[in-house]
């Protein structure tokens, strides 16, 4: 342990966090970011060093599924969430005050912060008659977007219905919902759409603020790359049965409990544009095609009605996708490492992968290589060039050079038909012996 | 005669309005607003009924899954399907996780701070503090070490003059009575029970794929399939989903056994942590037993099925205790429940105000709110998005107590000895139970029963399995093409919070309407054509206030009921010149 640990380390126990918890928070941010494992130190001093953020937490036509979600994160745990690494000071669900104590809680933060916050907005905002279809305190929930999220330091949409109007604006729908986009057009916006919003992506995004001191690298609907820039069905687990033509074709088949792939059963992965099958739900454990049901696109934009009826199988993809690369495969690799939940998964997937359809793989390469543009993407604009981020995470130039570079601690990434990967941060601390 | 007003009711699911008139320190009369719409039901048409679970589900993601439960409920009674008893073992298992979920951070997240105040818990002795643990419950984390952690943990929070949800709480009000002690001890389990949580959250995104929104719900069972050849045989090395330690297939041999750990954990948790946490703070607060006693009525649609039948016998049973009368528990018939808009922003197409049963909902907007900005409700006859549901014409209260109520009367033993136990361990009569004290109780007492349920649910998930059923779906109806061409269904169960009914009409393999009452509905309700208050405005009157600037009190009793008013949604409307019946073909 190196003197900078230690003084970190004294940090950490003065904010109630264990080290091994605080590294595996970072490790676990790294991966989620497609960043080597060399930007671990640098990360844990910036976010060490960090002043909590306050953070005002809006709420409008949703269902608090997103709060749930960050009420219910793994890693960092919400308790940390809320006391360690942030300062949540308005959020309806969990603060204490109420009526006009509460509205203070706001008003303080927006005058002793002014521009140093981040406003989080959960759930659509209703445009139609004057907004009447969602008040606060009288006021229709649109004004109190707009002014939060003026004097923001950014503004975060979490969950589709803040990102695009999610189900109230479905057809049907009469409220006029919009996401958070269409009225705020100040400062950076980040938009972190799925229903609800995954909890690792949301601390990932600040976990970047406060390393790089600027937000990650997005698209035209201000999704962040990291965990938008890759289409599902390219990550995805049964991706191979995709490949080898195996598919479930009732509920409950001999295929269904093979896990061969729900493309027939209406999956929308090869048209979802999001991480789950890399960053899962409750610290790793799960996602839907997992669990044996087709993705349904929620984390795309007007997904109720673009994507529904949900159990139609989607036209046939292209027989290989143009975003699909090496690199991806790479990221997915490094997110399961750092997870410490799906190593062995991650790397015989691969395995089998090479093994069993290297030909492919090549023409595939190939054909990335060919700079087929990353706004192909559904959803993205063209006309929107954005640094997406490094599409190889062993050189992430733009984002600067860590502080101590040392190869030691790089993930190869390349090696994947060497060894199991080994988690190069300090292996006491991995808590299963067969992960690491 | 002063008026009081509420707005945002924190911690609550959704948008709530409390405004009350107070004289002398007592509240003389309530009304519950719900000021957000979405509009979830009017979307619902048109739509592929087998789609609907995936829309209705979104109404709530608090309680979540309840709705997704009461969908492909209803859609399965509208095409006469039978669930297989996986299906149904694994229903319960996802819901009944939901439930020990929803009651504990109902309690520690959304309640306690009517309750305990934190700052006071600066003061408390840690080694005290680990004797009043000690003697309350066998739950390892009670050294004093441990709570002098917990003070310095808030220390710092408190001096970096960012308390996050502690800022501007009613600090100091007089009536928080707990020792320093006792509110350390609460504060200490508030932060347990947000990792707590994560156990459950497991179980849930095991057999759901994630949560909230779980997605492995189907019209005719769950997508989740065993894996090859049941889970008693491994395939090691076959798939990469067999082998990932940490995340394994839910109904595998290691997936069961670790839903099963969870299972356990949670248990633990409720039974040494939260029940007797609420059994002393109620030590402290005994008066709350005769404040909020509401309407007195109590209705349970009963949840749980325990066979396959098509009517099958409820774990927590169905039916209505009036009058607070514990000798006997009347019928529950779905024909008895209609809904009143004589004071909610919507008409009836006749321009009258008489019930409408939820099959024949009509709903057209007629919002009569203040313009902005908005000082109160006074002189507004229509105030809430809510509807005002009824049962045979009577306002009725649901959700926890109602479900123990009705299950003491019917004889559930595992809820009568929590009942009996609870009251002697205090020193009260039953009859105590009737109050906001009474309902917090009956709250964590449910999340025991259920708890425990959950492991005989897991028991017999893992017994069906073994003798080789390994169906989870019956796809005889999952072919729109066996479907008659109109069909109507509904599905009356409960929620966390209480009573909820979805019906659904089937015309031509499309959703025809869709209507659905909701437990906040019921005990969020505005008044009735007769004036009659709903349950929860009827409970605040009488309830004693210290200081009507600061009404921690009348929070205690909103959040007895855990009101969710995200949940208490109608469709509507716009521009509708005369009546609209809500038909989207």
């Amino acid at each position: 342990m190196t003197r900078a640990d230690d003084s970190l380390y004294a940090a950490m126990l003065q904010r109630g966090m264990s080290r091994r918890t605080f590294i595996k928070f970072c490790t676990a941010m790294t991966a989620a970011l497609a960043l080597p494992a060399t930007y671990v130190p640098r990360m844990a001093a910036a976010v060490s060093a960090a002043p909590r953020i306050p953070v005002i937490w809006l709420r409008g036509q949703g269902c608090g599924g997103d709060s749930a979600a960050f009420l219910g994160a793994s890693n960092p745990t919400a308790a940390e969430l809320l006391f360690d690494l942030l300062s949540v000071e308005y959020h309806e669900m969990i603060m204490a005050p109420a009526g006009a104590a509460a509205e203070r809680s706001m008003t303080d933060v927006q005058a002793r912060y002014p521009n140093e916050y981040i406003a989080v907005v959960e759930g659509a905002i209703p445009t139609a008659d004057g907004g009447i279809h969602c008040m606060v305190d009288g006021r229709p929930f649109r004004d109190v977007v707009r002014d939060v999220s003026g004097g923001a330091l950014a503004t975060i949409a979490v969950g589709s219905c803040a990102s695009d109007g999610g189900s109230p604006a479905a057809a049907g729908g009469a409220t006029g919902a919009v996401g958070v986009s269409s009225i705020v057009s100040s400062g950076p916006l980040l938009a972190l759409p799925g229903c609800p919003v995954n909890a690792r992506n949301l601390t990932a995004t600040i976990v970047h603020y406060l390393t790089f001191k600027q937000w990650p690298a997005t698209d035209s609907r201000h999704r962040p790359y990291f965990a938008y820039g890759g289409l599902i069905h390219n990550q995805c687990e049964r991706r191979a049965h995709f490949e080898f033509g195996e598919f479930v074709l009732a509920w409950g088949d001999e295929a269904a409990q093979k896990g061969w792939c729900l493309y027939k059963m209406g999956c929308k992965g090869p048209e979802t544009n999001a991480n789950c099958p890399t960053a899962r739900y409750a610290d790793g454990t799960s996602w839907p095609v997992k669990a044996g049901h087709g993705c349904v696109g929620c984390a795309m934009p007007g997904f109720w009605d673009a994507m529904s009826p949900f159990y139609r199988r989607l036209p046939p993809p292209l027989p290989f996708a143009p975003t699909v690369s090496a690199d991806q495969v790479g990221q997915a690799l490094v997110g399961g490492v750092a997870g410490l939940t799906v190593v062995h998964g991650a790397a015989s997937y691969v395995r089998q992968r090479r093994v069993g359809a290297q030909e492919r793989r090549e023409a595939r390469a190939a054909a990335a290589d060919g700079a087929l543009p990353r706004q192909d993407l559904p959803g993205g604009d063209p006309d929107s060039v954005q640094p997406p981020v490094p599409a190889d995470p062993t050189e992430p130039a733009e984002l600067g050079e860590p502080d101590e570079p040392s190869t030691s601690d790089r993930v190869d990434v390349v090696a994947i038909d060497g060894p199991d990967p080994v988690i190069p941060i300090n292996p006491a601390d991995s808590p299963d012996p067969e992960a690491g | 005669m002063t008026r009081t007003v509420i707005d945002p009711v924190t911690r609550v699911g959704g948008h709530l309005r409390i405004e009350v008139e107070i004289a002398n320190g007592v509240v003389r009369d309530a009304w519950s607003s719900g000021t957000m719409f979405r509009g979830m039901e009017l979307i619902l048409g048109g739509r592929d009924p087998r789609d609907a679970w995936l829309f209705a589900q979104r109404i709530c993601g608090v309680c979540t899954g309840v709705h997704a439960l009461a969908s492909v409920r209803a859609v399965e009674n509208a095409l006469g399907v039978t669930i297989p008893t996986n299906a149904r073992l694994v229903r319960n298992l996802l819901a009944g996780a939901g439930y020990v979920q929803a009651h504990v951070v109902g309690f520690y997240h959304r309640h306690a701070f009517d309750w305990v105040d934190p700052m006071a818990a600066l003061r408390a002795d840690p080694a005290a503090t680990s004797t009043l643990a000690l003697s309350m419950s066998e739950w390892p984390q009670s050294s004093p070490a441990y709570f002098k952690g917990v003070i310095d943990r808030l220390t710092t929070v408190v001096r970096s003059s960012q308390l996050g949800p502690f800022a501007n709480g009613y600090w100091g009000h007089p009536a928080y009575r707990l020792t320093p002690e006792a509110n350390l001890l609460v504060v200490a389990h508030y932060l347990e029970a947000l990792d707590w949580q994560r156990g459950i959250i497991r179980i849930q995104t095991l057999l759901g794929g994630k949560s909230p929104h779980p997605q492995t719900y189907l019209v005719g069972g769950m997508a989740l399939a065993p894996p090859w050849g049941g889970p008693t045989r491994g395939l090691p090395g076959e798939h990469p989903q067999q082998v990932e330690r940490g995340s394994p297939p839910a109904l595998s041999a290691r997936g069961l056994t670790d839903i099963g750990a969870a299972i356990a954990d949670a248990r633990t948790f409720v039974e040494q942590v939260y029940l007797p946490d609420i059994l002393m703070i109620a030590g402290h607060y005994r008066e709350w037993a005769g404040v909020g006693e509401g309407l007195g009525d109590y209705l349970s649609y009963g949840e749980f099925p325990g066979d396959d039948s098509t009517k099958p016998a409820l774990f927590l049973s169905r039916g209505r205790v009036m009058g607070r009368d514990l000798a006997r528990v009347q019928p529950v018939d779905q024909a008895g429940i209609a809904e009143s808009v004589a004071h909610s922003y919507y008409t009836y197409g006749d321009g009258g105000n008489a019930l409408r049963h939820p099959a024949n909902g009509q709903t057209n907007p007629f919002y009569t709110g203040p313009t902005q900005p908005l000082a109160n409700l006074e002189g507004s006859n229509r105030y809430s998005w809510l509807k005002a549901p009824r049962y045979q014409d009577e306002p009725m209260e649901v959700g926890p107590l109602a479900r123990m109520a009705v299950a003491y009367v019917e004889g559930q033993k595992d809820v009568r000895a929590a009942i009996d136990g609870a009251a002697a361990s205090l020193g009260v009569g039953r009859e105590a139970f009737f109050s906001t004290l009474g309902r917090t109780m009956a709250r964590a007492i449910e999340a025991q029963v259920v708890a425990r349920q959950l492991d005989g649910w897991l028991e017999d998930l893992v017994a069906n399995l073994a003798t080789g059923d390994l169906a989870l779906a019956d796809l005889t109806r999952w072919d729109p093409g066996a479907w008659p061409g109109e069909a109507h269904g509904w599905a009356l169960g409960e929620s966390p919070r209480g009573a909820l009914g979805h019906w659904v009409a089937i015309r031509d393999q499309r959703i025809d309407t869709y209507q659905l009452v909701d437990a906040t509905t019921w005990n969020g309700s505005p008044r009735d054509a007769q004036g009659r208050r709903g349950a929860l405005e009827e409970a605040l009157v009488g309830t004693p206030l210290a200081d009507a600037a600061r009404p921690l009190e009348v929070l205690r009793t909103v959040h007895s009921f855990d009101p969710c008013p995200a949940c208490a949604v109608h469709s509507y409307v716009p521009g509708a010149g005369g009546p609209v019946q809500i038909r989207v073909i």
